[in-house]
């Protein structure tokens, strides 16, 4: 078990188990710091998953499949804000409505597509291609982790820095995080809170799809019903852990990570797999009582106890 | 003449008349202060000019042109720049970002060009002598320099207008000494300053011309020189109307509540209550005037439970409150009207009968060991509707889609039907129609006549003059002065208290034991 867990095909597992939850941390990031919790990444992400089968059987292509679907994600935050910001529902119910949807939606969806109600393995779907480095792979150990990766492992943590400099480096970056934190003070500049938002939205959607995407073409060949399994709420506790930056949502998401492919080998184990399924699920539980732990400890410190 | 507003009328769409035929001119180069008391117009009159609130008559005139300003961003284009009491500021983000925020300079088309943002804010502060450091978070710098980057804020975008929204009022006297020094520095390089204050020190010592406001009309412009204090303050808190009352003198029975040495910081830690101790009797009203934020809301909040960090004491007939739950002093019989009627008044998607019997659901005449006394509490709503005179289809209807006056009739009926000995009413009859403020203050009357004491807060002069047994003054905390004899006092004598002018140093009357 230990010389598993020290190998380079667990640090490998790691990286690949982190990418979806990667991309949703992300897409909860931009939500976050314009002032709305994107709970809908769930279904997004299911979604997604599925979009990602269809598209990519009928365009026959990886590049036009993801494209389709990161369009449909984009499509699906559009969604969101126009129910939150438009029709003023509160943004937790249009999401729950949402991720609903997802659920029953998908499954119909495959249904009318493929006649299957469990998965998708009639459809020819093309899966993002895995991508050997040349030199690094020769590397010892490193190698193994670093090359080899899936297509959208690379894209992903390219996302990271990408949303990073977009963020804290542009001006629509700043915007978002000024309509985030004071709404107010932004539009007494003459900044439309409600277009930022919906850009933040939109992009959000665009994110959390790469993620769904990656878990049918990508993670697994196909799409099976509900195999988005909480992911997309496991990043929104990643991202609002990490301070809802991109770099701290990337490490927690690693943790995460980490926990998702402990399972996975652990299943390997006499352990019964019901207990071993909790582990990514609990790891988050137990992450987020110590972040809530630690904020209160930093507000008694602030306030001199 | 940089900008003239003419005849400008302004009725809001509960019919509250908040600009009645203003008008004010402003001379280019000029710190011009627009004064009057809390909901005098004053901001109503700037929200018009800063293109919040569209006027629903007169002119604007900028520049020579008559022109319309449309939205905040067209005024900022327009050269006019605002510094709101209550900061625009993105507290995380540092002094240079805010500034730039919304007209940020750009490299290679797409990234924000910080160095260029740094040196630009650096050079705009060091050219109006501000010394700021631009790279420092806002949320670690003190208030007054928060100001300051407002101040730049505008400066940046333009403004040759600059209204300042009672900028004083949250800085100390050093960080007010420098600000001013600041303004005098922006005039003479011909910005044009309109300084929103009820402040007369301060108007004297730096503004030019004055315009006065009162109840939503303008009392006119003169110059700061040509002015006594005592002449602001009259024109500025003067009466309209003597409302009349036949009132029976007081006959004031037992202390029922002794405050001793109350003392209340805010939890930005300022002083709001210094040392305060008085006595309240049965039978009479202690009216409280003053200029809103000397302390009158964190009085009513300690003593009706609101409030429970204070230093000091308060006895409610012999019952120390200070570990009491606002349920147990309730229980001493005390009834408040509180001054946010919508945020702490009332629960506007309940309906009226659950608004009424909000603070009487534990009473055996109405709620048995299970469930409430349905019956019993539609009798009884209905009967109170029609005693307090509240207009409306049934007790069925939201207390929220009620006017102002049939909400306070509502909330004044639900704390008079307990029969309390002592009533807080906190400006009771504030946004409420003249029929409705009648009866609100006839019913006091009818409860001092009964035993029950009152304290009385109220912006209303009219109000406190003619309702008050005894009239208190606060200023800063303290009662500034404290009048047994209300017939006795001015109205400019009065004034001059509010805005400490004048100051009683042994003061009669305040404790009776």
């Amino acid at each position: 078990m230990l010389q598993n867990l020290l190998s380079p095909e667990f640090f490998n597992a790691i990286l690949r188990a982190t990418t979806p939850i990667l991309f949703a941390a992300l897409a909860s990031s931009v939500a976050s710091k314009s002032g709305i919790t994107n709970m809908a990444l769930e279904g997004i992400m299911l979604f997604s998953a599925l979009f990602g089968v269809i598209f990519s059987a009928m365009t026959g292509s990886f590049p036009l499949g993801l494209l389709l679907t990161m369009v449909a994600g984009g499509v699906i935050g559009l969604m969101l804000a126009f129910f939150v910001l438009n029709l003023k529902t509160d943004e937790i119910l249009a999401a729950i409505a949402i991720n609903l949807m997802a659920t029953g939606g998908t499954v119909l969806l495959m249904l009318a597509v493929s006649g299957d109600r469990g998965s998708s393995t009639s459809i020819s779907n093309v899966s993002a291609p895995k991508i050997v480095i040349p030199l690094i792979d020769q590397i010892p150990f490193l190698g193994k982790i670093l090359s080899g990766q899936n297509l959208m492992t690379y894209l992903s943590i390219l996302a990271v820095v990408v949303m990073h400099l977009f963020l804290y480096k542009t001006p629509l970056g700043l915007k978002i995080r000024a309509v985030g934190e004071n709404k107010n003070a932004a539009e007494s500049v003459g900044i439309s809170a409600r277009k930022i938002q919906y850009i933040a939205l939109i992009l959000s959607g665009v994110l959390a799809s790469m993620g769904g995407f990656f878990l049918s073409g990508g993670y697994m060949n196909m799409f099976t019903k509900d195999m988005s399994a909480g992911k997309g709420y496991i990043a929104l506790a990643a991202s609002a852990m990490g301070g809802d930056t991109p770099v701290g949502g990337f490490l927690v998401s690693l943790l995460f990570g980490a926990a998702q492919a402990l399972a996975n080998m652990m299943q390997l184990t006499d352990i019964p797999h019901e207990l071993i399924q909790m582990v990514p699920y609990l790891t988050t539980l137990v992450g987020l009582g110590i972040y809530s732990y630690m904020g209160v400890r930093k507000r008694q410190k602030l306030a001199g106890k | 003449m940089v900008l003239q507003m003419n005849h400008i009328m302004k009725i809001y769409s509960n019919g509250v008349v908040a600009n009645e035929d203003v008008s004010i001119e402003l001379k280019k180069g000029e710190i011009h202060a627009l004064l009057g008391e809390n909901g005098a117009g004053k901001s109503t009159l700037m929200k018009v000019l800063f293109g919040i609130e569209s006027p629903d008559e007169g002119q604007i005139v900028l520049n020579g042109q008559e022109t319309a300003i449309k939205s905040p961003q067209d005024a900022i284009n327009k050269g006019i720049g605002m510094v709101h009491q209550h900061f625009m500021l993105v507290p995380s983000l540092t002094v240079a970002e805010n500034i730039i925020l919304g007209v940020e300079p750009k490299k290679y088309g797409f990234f924000i060009h910080m160095e260029k943002a740094i040196s630009e804010a650096e050079e705009i502060a060091k050219k109006y002598n501000f010394d700021i450091d631009v790279r420092a978070k806002v949320e670690e710098i003190p208030v007054g320099i928060k100001q300051k980057v407002e101040i730049l804020k505008a400066l940046y975008r333009g403004a040759d207008i600059l209204i300042l929204d009672e900028p004083t009022a949250v800085l100390t006297p050093q960080e007010t000494d420098e600000l001013f020094v600041q303004l005098e520095k922006l005039r003479d390089s011909g910005h044009t300053i309109i300084f929103i204050s009820h402040k007369l020190d301060e108007i004297k010592k730096i503004c030019n011309r004055a315009t006065i406001m009162r109840s939503g009309k303008s009392m006119g412009t003169y110059e700061v020189k040509d002015i006594s204090t005592e002449e602001m303050s009259r024109l500025m808190v003067g009466r309209d109307v003597i409302l009349t009352f036949d009132k029976k003198p007081s006959n004031p029975k037992e202390v029922l509540m002794r405050v001793r040495n109350l003392s209340v910081r805010n939890n930005q830690g300022v002083q709001k209550i210094e040392d305060l101790s008085f006595d309240l009797r049965g039978g009479e009203i202690l009216g409280i005037a003053g200029v809103e934020g000397n302390g009158q809301s964190e009085l009513i909040d300690s003593i009706t439970g609101l409030n429970k960090s204070y230093k000091g004491s308060i006895y409610i007939k012999d019952t120390d409150i200070e570990k009491s739950s606002i349920k147990e002093i309730r229980d001493l019989k005390l009834g408040h009207i509180p001054e946010d009627r919508m945020t702490s008044g009332c629960a506007g998607n309940l309906n009226i009968l659950e608004n009424l019997f909000s603070n009487q659901y534990t009473n055996q005449e109405y709620s048995g060991k299970m469930l409430l006394k349905t019956k019993r509490i539609q009798e009884r709503s209905e009967e109170l509707i029609v005693e307090y005179l509240v207009k409306c289809k049934s007790f069925r209807q939201n207390v929220g889609m009620l006017s102002g006056g049939n909400i306070q009739k509502v909330i004044v009926a639900r704390e008079f039907s307990t029969e309390p000995d002592i009533i807080i009413a906190n400006q009771p009859t504030r946004g409420v129609d003249v029929g409705a403020a009648e009866f609100i203050r006839r019913r006091l009357l009818e409860f001092r006549d009964k035993g029950c004491a009152i304290i009385l807060v109220s912006a209303d002069l009219n109000e406190v003059f003619s309702l008050s047994d005894r009239l208190a003054v606060m200023y800063k905390g303290k009662f500034s002065g404290m009048f047994t004899d209300v017939s006795a006092v001015t109205e400019e004598e009065l004034g001059q208290y509010m805005l400490g002018l004048k100051h009683q140093e042994v003061q009669e009357g305040v404790i009776y034991e």
